[in-house]
């Protein structure tokens, strides 16, 4: 028997952003909130201490920030035909595990999104025709509009003390000749830091994508370019460009994170209580499964505990909110043979290609040990719906950048091709290039399709019996066509730049989905928002549609993948979610969204 | 300016019974021109504390006799010593590969393990051997000496450095056929820890006296570069480690 908890207005799966700004929006209207988090705690002490820190091995290599696969994994396949195996080590992509989640590790890339994205199908129809997606291409509108998430936009802004500079405010141009972004919408605010400095590599990117008629921009980042307190009285330190920040915890209280930018409010507030070492099972739900009556999780010790809940919160990172919902029974799951049910659709990724330029060690000095992981410059010209895709026949969009991160030897080092991978040529080779080289990446948007999606797995359980999450995923040929295009965009930068050598990685036509190599953590999808039940798992609020208690925020509710990351967007909805529950589920608790 | 100017008792003490230290380092190094840039190097060294043993002194304690010849005869030849620097023996990558032997990693702790296993799956569907790290090696560098004795006859370490190339360019290509696991997976085991050793932080036993960092122009552990971000000019300052030693 589970042992049973006092109940909480609220229960909260997941200490991520989404986690920790549901947390602080809901104990601010005054309700009792309960998070479990399956990982241990985390924070700046003692995880992002100097200079243990400082340790590429523990943190990058041996990944201590991020999930514990020995415990919890998925299974992946091609298509339906092949039987899944196990994403038994860590490599295309790492959610993290503990207080903060991804959160905590992540870089600091903070974009909002374009506006055309959020209702895409609907735009392409109207520019270029319903015939211009191709079949078994299933993207959808968001079903909400930029203008009414701006307000949240700038809000998160604000709490994660973002550096950047704006284009336009309230329709004023003030970004020309700055480092604005001519492409991006406009804002109801500046943002709430100034631009960071610009890492030699930067600087480059930048004066060649002038010279070759792109419009360079100041990446927005959550490293601050200065001190800062944000709306809830939480402090930040100026980012020193250590190098230390994707996979890492900032010793410098440079980085935004949940556990640095909200965690220390919500530790003033006595209704508020944080479980870490909580991994929750499943949501508990009433027989008729209409309605939520809170979780059950695993504390660590092994004992099963209930803890009942008038609202429960999905969290988690994007596929673990799918699977939560497939393993209680909340939604329909998705078939790919008939295209009818809604949790698992619409699963979706980022499609990327990287060029990286190698240079004369006595031409440039770009110092790759430099960085911050939010900052760098990019390119909108070929984002989102920025320029006629008419003759180009695929659907989709890519930023390009350099986003100068920190590069570390074990993983940084990186030779031109052709170099062996050992011996004494290597070895020069490393010693003649490791600081005289740089990366760009075409960030690319991924489209969902009808038959990439999530479901669980018929053979393969996790450490507590119960089925692991299976994604089956491959790449398509709209994906192909908009990588090479972008590719050939981006690679006038790079020989702008008049480097020795440069190394092109593209998918070639044909490649099917690697599961070794990094390419992003941001996977999309599998528990969409939208207009209508019968296409997507979640209202416009991000509210089940068929438990109304239940909400989901995350990337797990994009239809598809943005051309930018997804943290932005997944925040800025978050708010927005949080804000519907606070003003119109408290006080008459429903479906907001009539089916 | 640095700790080299306070004379102390200990390190007094440590200088005394240096005296003994060359007998064992000429033993392996050959050399007396070599033996006595060592013994500097360690009244250096000794001088900071919790710094490790030299490479050269490290008794392993997971690999047998057998193995740890295999290990640095193939780190010595994947970074070799040679005019650009020291290479992987000299950086302790033998030290540093027995030591993470002793992991909760190197038991596949954190690796999903659960069967059934595909082992014949697509490179593109990752790792899907049920073998763990320990057994990686363990296995791989018993199928790599058994197929130096056979191609020939004697083990791996004993062949002369372009015969062990060869047989390294085997291995990396798979053209050498190992029946417990694949030659292009313990391969590839072997080239990633030797590469995180000559270039791990020192604590982790590993890229002593930084000089995998040294080689590349890596400043370690000082992850404060603001001053710096904007210049397109080599960073003047030698690396750092976490247990504060400069190189």
């Amino acid at each position: 028997m589970a042992k049973v908890m006092q109940k909480a207005d609220v229960v909260i799966v997941g200490f991520g952003w989404t986690g920790a700004i549901m947390a602080k929006e809901l104990t601010e209207a005054g309700l009792s909130v309960v998070a479990l988090e399956r990982g241990p705690m985390r924070d700046t002490y003692p995880d992002g201490s100097y200079p243990q820190v400082i340790d590429e091995l523990t943190y990058s290599i041996r990944r201590k920030l991020f999930a514990d696969t020995s415990k919890e994994t998925v299974t992946i396949r091609h298509n339906v035909s092949q039987t899944a195996l196990p994403y038994r080590q860590l490599g295309a992509f790492l959610p993290g595990d503990g207080v903060g989640g991804a959160g905590l590790h992540w870089s600091g890339v903070h974009l909002r999104v374009d506006p055309v994205e959020l209702r895409l199908r609907s735009h392409y129809e109207e520019r270029y025709g319903k015939n211009f997606i191709p079949d078994g291409m299933t993207i959808q509108d968001f079903g909400v509009t930029y203008e009414e998430l701006e307000p949240y936009f700038d809000f998160a802004e604000k709490v994660f003390g973002t550096s950047g500079q704006a284009w336009t405010v309230k329709g004023e141009l003030v970004g020309k000749g700055k480092g604005g972004n001519p492409f991006a919408p406009d804002r109801s605010d500046h943002f709430p830091l100034t631009p960071q400095k610009n890492t030699v590599s930067a600087q480059l990117f930048q004066k060649a994508a002038w010279d070759v008629g792109y419009h360079p921009y100041d990446l927005p980042s959550a490293n601050t370019s200065g001190p800062y307190t944000n709306p809830y009285g939480c402090q930040m330190g100026p980012c020193n460009f250590c190098g230390y920040c994707s996979g890492y915890v900032c010793y410098m209280y440079s980085k935004s994170s949940p556990n640095l930018n909200i965690l220390p409010a919500l530790r003033q507030e006595p209704k508020f209580e944080l479980r870490a070492d909580a991994h929750v099972l499943k949501v508990n739900l009433t027989d008729d499964k209409k309605l939520a009556t809170g979780v059950t999780y695993v504390d660590a010790q092994g004992n099963e505990i209930e803890q009942p809940a008038d609202i429960v919160i999905l969290g988690a990172f994007q596929f673990n909110n799918v699977r939560l919902m497939l393993l209680s029974g909340i939604g329909k799951p998705y078939d790919p043979k008939t295209g009818e049910g809604v949790v698992g659709k619409n699963f979706a990724y980022q499609n990327m290609a990287t060029i990286k330029a190698y240079f004369d060690k006595d031409q440039h000095f770009t110092n790759p040990f430099i960085g911050a992981g939010g900052n760098g410059v990019a390119v909108d010209d070929f984002n989102a719906d920025n320029f006629d895709h008419g003759p180009h026949g695929f659907v989709g969009g890519s930023p390009f950048w350099v986003n100068q991160a920190g590069t570390r030897p074990i993983a940084g080092v990186s030779n031109p091709p052709g170099t062996p991978n050992w011996g004494s040529q290597w070895k020069a080779a490393a010693a003649d290039y490791y600081n005289h080289q740089l990366s760009m990446d075409a960030h690319g948007a991924h489209q969902s399709y009808r038959d990439n999606y999530l479901d669980l797995d018929p053979t393969y359980k996790d450490a507590y019996g119960m089925p692991l999450l299976r994604m089956t995923f491959d790449w398509k040929e709209n994906d192909i066509k908009m990588t090479h295009f972008m590719v050939d965009k981006m690679k006038r930068i790079a020989e702008a730049m008049n480097p020795k050598a440069i190394n092109v990685q593209v998918k070639a036509p044909g490649t099917h989905f690697n599961t070794v190599s990094y390419q992003t953590t941001h996977l999309n999808g599998g528990a969409i928002m939208g207009t209508d039940p019968k296409t997507s798992a979640l209202n416009r609020y991000l509210q089940s549609w068929d438990v109304h208690n239940v909400f989901v925020p995350g990337a797990s509710a994009f239809p598809q993948g943005l051309g930018y990351n997804p943290t932005g967007l997944v925040a800025a909805l978050t708010y927005w979610s949080a804000r519907a529950i606070r003003e119109q589920y408290l006080k008459n608790p429903g479906p907001l969204v009539q089916a | 300016m640095s700790v080299d100017d306070t004379s102390n008792a200990r390190r007094d003490f440590l200088r005394k019974s240096l005296t003994l230290i060359p007998v064992v380092t000429l033993a392996t190094t050959g050399g007396a021109s070599l033996a006595l840039a060592e013994t500097k190097e360690r009244q250096r060294d000794e001088d900071k504390p919790g710094q490790s043993a030299r490479a050269d002194a490290y008794q392993p304690t997971f690999f047998t006799p057998e193995e740890w010849a295999f290990i640095h005869a193939a780190v010595a030849r994947l970074i070799p010593a040679d005019d650009r620097g020291p290479g992987a023996v000299e950086a302790g990558v033998p030290e540093y590969i027995d030591r993470q032997m002793n992991t909760p990693y190197a038991q596949g702790a954190n690796w999903y393990m659960q069967g059934p296993f595909q082992p014949d799956a697509p490179s593109e569907m990752g790792y899907q051997l049920k073998l763990n790290p320990q057994q990686v090696f363990r296995l791989g560098i018993k199928a790599a000496d058994d197929w130096s004795r056979q191609q020939h006859g004697k083990p791996f370490a004993e062949l002369d450095t372009a015969t062990q190339d060869a047989a390294l360019r085997q291995f990396e290509a798979g053209k050498a056929e190992f029946d417990p696991l694949p030659a292009k997976t313990f391969f590839a085991a072997l080239l990633q820890s030797t590469k995180e050793g000559f270039f791990c932080d020192p604590i982790h036993g590993g890229n002593k006296d930084m000089v995998g960092w040294k080689l590349v122009g890596f400043p370690g552990a000082r992850a404060d570069f603001m001053d710096w971000v904007e210049r397109d000019v080599a960073y003047p300052f030698p690396p750092v480690s976490i247990r504060g030693e400069r190189a």
